[in-house]
C-alpha cells in the first residue's frame, strides 16, 4: 500500500481551507474516502453528500472498488448531473 | 435530397450498427396509437388538480378545505399535513417534498399548495376555487444580482453558505461557493499582449418539451401501488414516492409511458407523489396532468446567469490565462447547477493558468430541473464569446485560435483530470474544411463559431434478453426511450449476436420486471444500456455455446459464436454442422430450458464529448429581429450507432440552443409572478423560422465502450448559444452579452453602437 | 354540474354520438368520452398543434373547438389517416427520415402535412415551414420533418 495522492476540486477545495491536495494510504477508491474523512473530518459532510472521483482521467460514480495506486492520478469531483 | 452526414469512422466491419433502419416503435407513433402519460385510464378512475400559490414569496396563514370537501363528486383534498416529512437526513430528499407541496410558505409563483382528486375535471377545477388560503405576502426576489447583495431578501431563513472558510455567521441566499482551476492567472494575465474581459447575462429558459406532465397512480390501503408516468427515470419516481409516502419499494410498481420529450426535466418528480398521495385518500385511481402554464410557472426551468469571463492571449493566440466568475440562481434551493457551468467552462482548452469560481444563488423561482448538459451552454456563450472578440482583436481566424488552444489527450481539464482520447480537434478540423466556413456572406449577415464540451457519464443499468423458441429476441431495458433508443438496442443486440435486426423486439420494461435503471440522462442511455445490451448478448451467446457443446458432446471452450452461429473451434473440436441462433433455440427445451442473458452494471467509463458549431445571422437593422440563414454542428459521437438519430440529437440540440440564444426567457414582473407562462410569450423555435440543420458525425471511439459510442444528447446544446451571439454580434456590429438576443434588446445595441 | 348535450357527428367516416358538457372542448370529447388518444394536449391555447384534426378538410386546433359543434360536421384524426392498416406515403416518410424523436408532435403534424398536401402537391421548402410553423416540435429542430413531408410530397406527385 502507498500513499495515494488526492486532490480537489469545488467547494470540496473551499471547505479544505484552500488546500488542494491531500495523502492517503489506499488501494481503492473506497477505502481512499473512508481515509479521507477519518483524517480530515471537516470533508466529511461533502463526501457524505456524494462525489464523482476521477482516476486516470476516467470519471467514476459508482465504480468505487476499482484499484487506485500511487501513480494514479486521482480528483475529487462534484456528483455529476445530466439532461 | 436526405444529406448523408459524413462519417469518419475507424471501423467499418459492422453489419448492423451505422445502418439507419426505422424504429420499432415508429408505426405506433405516426398512426397515433402510442400511449403517453396523459393517455391511460382505470377503472374508477379520479382527476387530480393542484392549487398554486399567486405570489412570488408568501407565508400560508390557513388553508381553507371545508367547502371544497363539502362539494359533490370530490373524494379527496390534500395540503402538506397530508405528507408528513418522512425524509429524514435527506437534505436533497427534503427540498423535493417542500417542492411538491409548499409547507408553510410558498416559495414562487406557481408553488403547489393544495390538490384535489374528483370525478370529473370540471368538479375538480370547481373545488380548486373553494379552498381559501390566507397568505401574508413576503419581500421576494427574482434577479441572481439582486439576491447576492447583502440585505436581499431572504429566500430560506437559515441558509448558511458552504465552501467558504471560515463559514459565514448569518444567512443569506448563497448555498455553496465552487472552485476549480490550476496554474497562477495573475501571471498569465501579465504574460498576455491582449485581455478582455466581459459580463455576460442568461434569463432562464425551459426544456419546453410538448408533453405536460402526467401520471395516473393508484395504491391501495394494502400498500400495494401502481402508476403510469411520463418521465425520464420510473426507477426514480418509484424510489422517490417510495421514500416521500413511506412504501416498500418493491410493492410499487412503475410503468414508464411513451414519453413527449424530457430534455432533463423529467428526471424528477413534481406531481407523482401527490397524485399516488390523494388516491391513497381516495382508494380509487388519480390521474394528474399538469397544465402548460403549470409546466411553465412549477417544472424546471433552468438557472438564470450573471458571468464574468476574462481570457488573455500572445500575439500568437496561445492563451495565458482565463478566469470566470458564474453566478447560478435555480430557483428557491439549492443546487443550481453551476458547479457544472464552472467545470465546462474552459474544458476546451489546454489551459496553463486558469481559475473559476461558481456562485450557487437561491431566489423565488422554480426548482431547477436539469436541462440538457445542465449549466454549461450559460458557460460556452460566455467564454466563447471572448474567444471570438480575442481572435478578431489579434488579426486571427477564430477556428485557428480555438486549435491553438485545444484540448487533446494528455491535457490537464480545467476540473482537474487529464483527458484521454477525445475528438474537440477533429470537430474544428470538420468545422473549417466545411463548405459552410468558406461561403460568403452578404450586408447585414454574420458568422460564428463556438466549441462546447459535456461530461456524459453511464450508472445503474440492468438489461435482460430473453430468446423464444423460434429463435426471436425479446430484450427488456430499463431506461425510457425519448428519442429511439429501442432501434439502437435492437441494432447492437442484432450485431451481437449476429440475426437480422427485426428479429429483437426491445422494450421498456416496468420497475418489477427489471432490476434497477437509473434515469435516461446524462446522454447516458447508447452509451451504458447499449454496454449492457452488448454484455447481456454475450452472456446469451456463452449459454448458446454450451448447448452447442453439450449437443456435440465437446468442451464448451471448444465453441465459437460467429456470425450467428456456433462453430467447432478449428480441427481439433471435432467437425460438426455449425448450429444457428434459431436451432439452438428450437431445441432449447430438450438442452436445459429457455435461454437468457442478463447482464447489471454500475457503468463508468462515458466518454466526455466536445462539439464545434457554425451559425449565420442575418439582422433586420429597423428592427432588431434576428434570423438563422445557415447553421452547421460538427460534433464527436464516438461511434453512431444509428446515424440518423444521432444527427437528430445534434438538429434538437442546435435548435433548442438557438431558441435560448434568440427568442426564450423566463419573464418576471416586479411582482415577482411569472409574465409569460404559454407557448404563445415563451416563444420557442417554429419551422419557420429556421434553415436546415447540417450535421458532420466525427467518430473518436470512446475506449470505454464496446463500440466506442460516446454520449451525444447533450453536447449539442453547449455550443450554440455563443456560435449564434458570435453570429449576431458580427451582423448587428456590435458585441451582444446579454440573452436572449431579443429584437428590443439587440435594437437597443445597434442604436447605442450608431450613438 | 351542466346539462349535457347530445351530438351527432362523423369522425374518421363513422356515425358518432356522444353527450358533453358545454364547456367541453373537441380535444376533450376525443380523448376522454371517445377513447381517441392518438389527438394530443400540448397546451391547450391553440399554440402548439399537436391536437390538429381536420373538420370538413380544413385544419384547426381541436382544443379551441367546443364538442358540441361538432354536431353534423366531419372530424377527422390521426387515427382514421392509415387506411385500412396501410401507411401513407407521409406516415412511411416519417419513419424513413427519422422525422420523429420523442413522437408526441408527431399526429398533429402528420395531420397538418396532410392537409397541407391536399391543398398544394407542389410546396416548396418555405411553403412547408411556414404552413407547419403552428405545429411545434421540440426534439427534431424540424429538419427531418421538413424532408420528410417534401420526400413525401415529391412521390406522391410521381404516383399521381
Amino acid at each position: 500500500m502507498g500513499a495515494i495522492k488526492v486532490k480537489l476540486g469545488g467547494p470540496l477545495r473551499s471547505a479544505a481551507g484552500g488546500e488542494t491536495e491531500f495523502e492517503v494510504e489506499a488501494t481503492s477508491i473506497r477505502e481512499m474516502l473512508v481515509r479521507l474523512a477519518e483524517k480530515y473530518p471537516r470533508l466529511k459532510p461533502m463526501l457524505d453528500g456524494g462525489v464523482a472521483v476521477a482516476v486516470d482521467g476516467r470519471v467514476y460514480r459508482g465504480a468505487f472498488l476499482l484499484p487506485i495506486s500511487p501513480d494514479s492520478e486521482v480528483f475529487l469531483l462534484p456528483p455529476l448531473q445530466g439532461g | 435530397m436526405a444529406q448523408d452526414s459524413k462519417l469518419e469512422a475507424r471501423e467499418r466491419d459492422f453489419s448492423i450498427v451505422g445502418t439507419r433502419p426505422n424504429r420499432p416503435d415508429g408505426i405506433d407513433k405516426v398512426t397515433g396509437k402510442a400511449r403517453f402519460g396523459a393517455d391511460m385510464a382505470a377503472p374508477g378512475m379520479l382527476h387530480g388538480l393542484i392549487l398554486r400559490s399567486p405570489h412570488a414569496h408568501a407565508r400560508i396563514k390557513r388553508i381553507d378545505t371545508s367547502k371544497a370537501e363539502a362539494l359533490q363528486g370530490v373524494k379527496a383534498v390534500l395540503t402538506s399535513k397530508d405528507l408528513p416529512d418522512l425524509t429524514g437526513e435527506d437534505a436533497g430528499l427534503k427540498d423535493i417534498l417542500i417542492n411538491i407541496m409548499a409547507r408553510g410558505t410558498a416559495l414562487y409563483d406557481g408553488h403547489a399548495v393544495a390538490a384535489v382528486a374528483a370525478t370529473s375535471k370540471s368538479v375538480a377545477r370547481k373545488a380548486l376555487s373553494l379552498i381559501q388560503v390566507d397568505y401574508e405576502v413576503l419581500p421576494h426576489v427574482t434577479d441572481v444580482e439582486e439576491a447576492m447583495k447583502p440585505g436581499a431578501p431572504l429566500v430560506r431563513s437559515d441558509l448558511i453558505t458552504q465552501g467558504v472558510e471560515p463559514a459565514p455567521s448569518k444567512p443569506s441566499n448563497i448555498a455553496k461557493r465552487h472552485e476549480f482551476g490550476h496554474g497562477d492567472v495573475s501571471k498569465g494575465f501579465a504574460a498576455a499582449d491582449a485581455v478582455i474581459e466581459h459580463n455576460f447575462r442568461t434569463e432562464a429558459t425551459h426544456q419546453g418539451y410538448i408533453e405536460p406532465h402526467a401520471c395516473l397512480a393508484n395504491l391501495g390501503p394494502d400498500g400495494l401501488g401502481e402508476m403510469w408516468v411520463c418521465t425520464q427515470g420510473h426507477y426514480m419516481v418509484r424510489g422517490t414516492c417510495a421514500a416521500l409516502l413511506g412504501l416498500d419499494v418493491s410493492k410499487l410498481r412503475v410503468t414508464a409511458s411513451e414519453i413527449g420529450g424530457g430534455f432533463g426535466g423529467k428526471t424528477t418528480v413534481f406531481i407523482e407523489p401527490i397524485a399516488l398521495a390523494l388516491s391513497r385518500m381516495a382508494n380509487r385511481p388519480v390521474k394528474v396532468v399538469m397544465s402548460r402554464e403549470e409546466v411553465f410557472r412549477a417544472s424546471g426551468p433552468t438557472a438564470a446567469t450573471s458571468i464574468r469571463v476574462k481570457i488573455g492571449v500572445k500575439k500568437d493566440g496561445k492563451v495565458t490565462g482565463a478566469e470566470a466568475e458564474l453566478k447560478y440562481t435555480g430557483g428557491a434551493y439549492p443546487g443550481s447547477g453551476v458547479e457544472y457551468g464552472a467545470m465546462s467552462a474552459f474544458a476546451c482548452y489546454d489551459l496553463e493558468n486558469v481559475k473559476i469560481v461558481g456562485w450557487d444563488v437561491l431566489s423565488n423561482r422554480p426548482k431547477l430541473a436539469a436541462y440538457r448538459a445542465p449549466s454549461a451552454p450559460m458557460a460556452a456563450f460566455a467564454v466563447e464569446s471572448v474567444m471570438t472578440e480575442l481572435a478578431s482583436k489579434i488579426g486571427m481566424d477564430p477556428i485557428d485560435l480555438r486549435l491553438k488552444n485545444a484540448a487533446k489527450e494528455g491535457t490537464k481539464a480545467p476540473y482537474g483530470p487529464t483527458f484521454n482520447r477525445i475528438g474537440l480537434r477533429e470537430t474544428l478540423e470538420a468545422a473549417k474544411n466545411h463548405p459552410h466556413y468558406k461561403a460568403p456572406l452578404t450586408k447585414n449577415q454574420g458568422r460564428g463559431v463556438a466549441c462546447g464540451f459535456w461530461f456524459n457519464f453511464g450508472g445503474n443499468t440492468c438489461v435482460s434478453m430473453n430468446l423464444g423458441f423460434d429463435g426471436t429476441v425479446s430484450l427488456a431495458v430499463g431506461t425510457p426511450d425519448i428519442g429511439g433508443s429501442r432501434a439502437s438496442m435492437c441494432m447492437m443486440a442484432a450485431e451481437e449476436l449476429g440475426i437480422p435486426y427485426d428479429k429483437v423486439r426491445a422494450i421498456v420494461a416496468d420497475t418489477s420486471s427489471l432490476g434497477h435503471n437509473d434515469v435516461t440522462d446524462g446522454s447516458r442511455v447508447t452509451f451504458s444500456t447499449g454496454l449492457a445490451t452488448i454484455n447481456a448478448a454475450r452472456d446469451a451467446i456463452k449459454k448458446l455455446c454450451a448447448r452447442a457443446a453439450k449437443t456435440w458432446g465437446i468442451p464448451e471452450d471448444a465453441v465459437v459464436w460467429e456470425k450467428g452461429h456456433a462453430k467447432p473451434a478449428g480441427g481439433n473440436a471435432g467437425k460438426f454442422e455449425p448450429l444457428s441462433l434459431q436451432q439452438l433455440a428450437a431445441a432449447s427445451p430438450s438442452t436445459g430450458g429457455p435461454i437468457a442473458g442478463h447482464y447489471e452494471v454500475n457503468a463508468d467509463g462515458a466518454g466526455v464529448s466536445f462539439a464545434t458549431h457554425m451559425a449565420d445571422a442575418e439582422v433586420d437593422p429597423e428592427t432588431g429581429s434576428m434570423r438563422i440563414i445557415r447553421y452547421t454542428v460538427c460534433q464527436d459521437a464516438g461511434k453512431a450507432i444509428h446515424p440518423s438519430y444521432v444527427e437528430g440529437q445534434f438538429q434538437g440540440g442546435a435548435v433548442q440552443g438557438i431558441g435560448w440564444a434568440l427568442n426564450e426567457e423566463y419573464i418576471y414582473g416586479k411582482d415577482g409572478r411569472l409574465q409569460n407562462a404559454g407557448f404563445l410569450d415563451y416563444r420557442i423555435p417554429v419551422a419557420s423560422d429556421l434553415p436546415m440543420i447540417d450535421t458532420v458525425i466525427v467518430e473518436v471511439p470512446n475506449p470505454g465502450h464496446p463500440y466506442g459510442v460516446r454520449g451525444v444528447g447533450e453536447t449539442s446544446i453547449v455550443p450554440p448559444l455563443a456560435a449564434v451571439a458570435n453570429a449576431a454580434s458580427a451582423a448587428a456590429g456590435v458585441r451582444l452579452t446579454v440573452l436572449p438576443m431579443s429584437p428590443p434588446r439587440v435594437l437597443k445595441a445597434i442604436e447605442g453602437r450608431a450613438g | 354540474m351542466m346539462d349535457g348535450i347530445h351530438v351527432k357527428t362523423t369522425i374518421n367516416g363513422d356515425a358518432v354520438e356522444y353527450v358533453c358538457e358545454p364547456d367541453e372542448t373537441l380535444l376533450d370529447v376525443l380523448r376522454d368520452r371517445l377513447g381517441l388518444t392518438g389527438t394530443k394536449e400540448g397546451c391547450g391555447s391553440g399554440d402548439c398543434g399537436a391536437c390538429s384534426v381536420t373538420v370538413d378538410g380544413r385544419l384547426i386546433c381541436s382544443c379551441l373547438m367546443l364538442g358540441a359543434e361538432a354536431q353534423g360536421h366531419e372530424i377527422a384524426t390521426i387515427e382514421g389517416m392509415a387506411e385500412g392498416g396501410k401507411l401513407t406515403t407521409l406516415q412511411q416518410k416519417f419513419l424513413d427520415h427519422a422525422g420523429l424523436q420523442c413522437g408526441i408532435c408527431t399526429p398533429g403534424i402528420l395531420v397538418a402535412a396532410e392537409a397541407l398536401l391536399k391543398k398544394n402537391a407542389s410546396p416548396t421548402e418555405t411553403e412547408v415551414r411556414y404552413w407547419l410553423a403552428g405545429n411545434l416540435c421540440r426534439c427534431t429542430g424540424y429538419d427531418k420533418i421538413i424532408r420528410a413531408v417534401m420526400d413525401a410530397a415529391s412521390d406522391m406527385r410521381r404516383s399521381a
